[in-house]
């Protein structure tokens, strides 16, 4: 796939504004991919957590946030205490998600949680889930 | 020696056995636990954005809580409150702007600024009893059971609210050495099982559970131990659905390291809540004498 790269969208208001939310700078990122590698949520992501951050320096910041890849992430920061380069990348992941919730699109429908499931499950669980899906 | 505890929301209810036999063995042990009298949720997950505040007021609240009462140390059992109460209490000490913002918006609460320590209750048995103080206390050793600590998450990641170097944690197993339980390796003692990814990914999360549980299967352990309530979740009450899905995964019961430790402890059954967890983790400690036969 051909992928078209500007200063404009380099520089873009989304980019900055991942930048911005996070406090991380993916320019520092030198995509050896020990994040991916090590990542537990890889079984259904379309992108790994490498590619992520490549599109992020690329200015493709618009594109990434469509990908499932950021409401896969279980926040268990296993990337974040292995990245040589000393990149957060759950905050990273975290801005992705809240640039789409806060436009007020629900990743996650509270009553799409089936009944049985919801009565079971710890409730640390649910407001976690609740906590990254919703807005 | 008091300290105070926060439980957080799962231990009144879905990991009563969690804060059942955490708080007997404490009592056993010579500590003794205050509630704080007013505590409310702490958000399950610390808030990662830098212009995100508002998420910070519950986890702070509940520790301006505790240092309305008196206490200089808070002690907590679930690793997701632990993680979310000692990142919020770091924010405080560390970020003056965030400080004061946070200060000034609950302006009817006592100013904070991260006075009181965030304890996790290994860290606290290391600390206070420690592992030689603790092998003295033990009347019924865990002998021969092959035992292996799950630290998750969120006991050791990031690393400035680890309760160990996060890529080579010794806790669980010099706490399972302490109460006489056969030590194994577990390399996946520190893989995520897929938190809260239960919720909306089931078979992405199924699929991380399942790896952890095949390490288990592969290295022979027969009891897993943890200290989270979503980490008991995904490996014990769903192992029948990860073993239903995936090849390799054998039956191994899940406890909370608590309740192993109330074992040890010779401590009464009705203190280990074994009604909330598999019916193979009940079986597990009878058929090893370690409660009595039904």
């Amino acid at each position: 796939m051909a992928i078209k790269v500007s200063v404009k969208t380099v520089r873009g208001p989304l980019a900055q504004k991942v930048k911005e939310m996070s406090g991380e700078d993916p320019n520092l990122c030198f995509q050896c991919g020990l994040c991916a590698g090590s990542c537990p949520m890889t079984g259904e992501m379309e992108i790994f957590t490498r590619k992520v951050m490549h599109m992020l320096q690329l200015g493709l910041a618009d594109t990434v946030i469509t990908q499932r890849m950021a409401y896969l992430c279980a926040s268990c920061h296993t990337c974040q205490v292995r990245c040589p380069r000393g990149i957060d990348i759950p905050k990273v992941v975290e801005a992705l998600r809240l640039i789409t919730l806060r436009a007020g699109e629900n990743y996650l429908a509270p009553e799409a949680i089936p009944k049985d499931r919801l009565k079971e499950m710890p409730q640390a669980a649910v407001v976690a889930g609740l906590r990254k899906f919703t807005g | 020696m008091t300290i105070g505890y926060y439980p957080g929301c799962t231990l009144k209810t879905k990991a009563r056995n969690l804060e059942d036999s955490a708080l007997a063995c404490l009592k056993a042990l010579g500590i003794e636990a205050e509630e704080l009298p007013r505590w409310n949720c702490c958000g399950a997950v610390f808030s990662l954005a830098d212009d995100d505040l508002i998420h910070h007021v519950a986890p702070v609240r509940d520790l301006i809580r505790a240092k309305d009462a008196g206490h200089d140390r808070l002690t907590t059992l679930c690793s997701m409150c632990y993680n979310t109460l000692a990142r919020a209490n770091l924010l405080m000490r560390e970020d003056e702007e965030k400080r004061k913002t946070l200060n000034m918006f609950m302006d009817e609460e006592t100013d904070y600024a991260g006075e009181v320590e965030v304890v996790h209750y290994l860290d606290l048995l290391r600390t206070e009893i420690g592992w030689d103080g603790l092998r003295q206390k033990v009347k019924k050793p865990l002998e021969g059971l092959r035992v292996a600590g799950y630290y998750g998450c969120t006991l050791l990641r990031p690393s400035e609210v680890a309760i160990e170097a996060p890529e080579t944690p010794t806790l669980f197993n010099d706490f399972l050495a302490a109460i006489g339980a056969e030590v194994v390796e577990f390399p996946e003692s520190t893989v995520c099982c897929s938190s809260y990814q239960v919720l909306s990914a089931e078979n992405a999360a199924l699929e991380a559970s399942a790896k952890v549980l095949k390490g288990a299967t592969v290295r022979k352990i027969e009891a897993l131990a943890t200290s989270c309530p979503v980490c008991e979740y995904n490996l014990g009450r769903r192992q029948g659905d990860v073993r239903a899905k995936f090849e390799g995964v054998g039956e191994i019961p899940t406890f909370y390291f608590t309740q192993l430790l109330a074992v040890a402890l010779g401590l009464p059954l009705e203190d280990l809540g074994l009604n909330l967890n598999e019916k193979a983790s009940e079986e597990l400690l009878r058929s090893r004498n370690l409660i009595a036969a039904a």
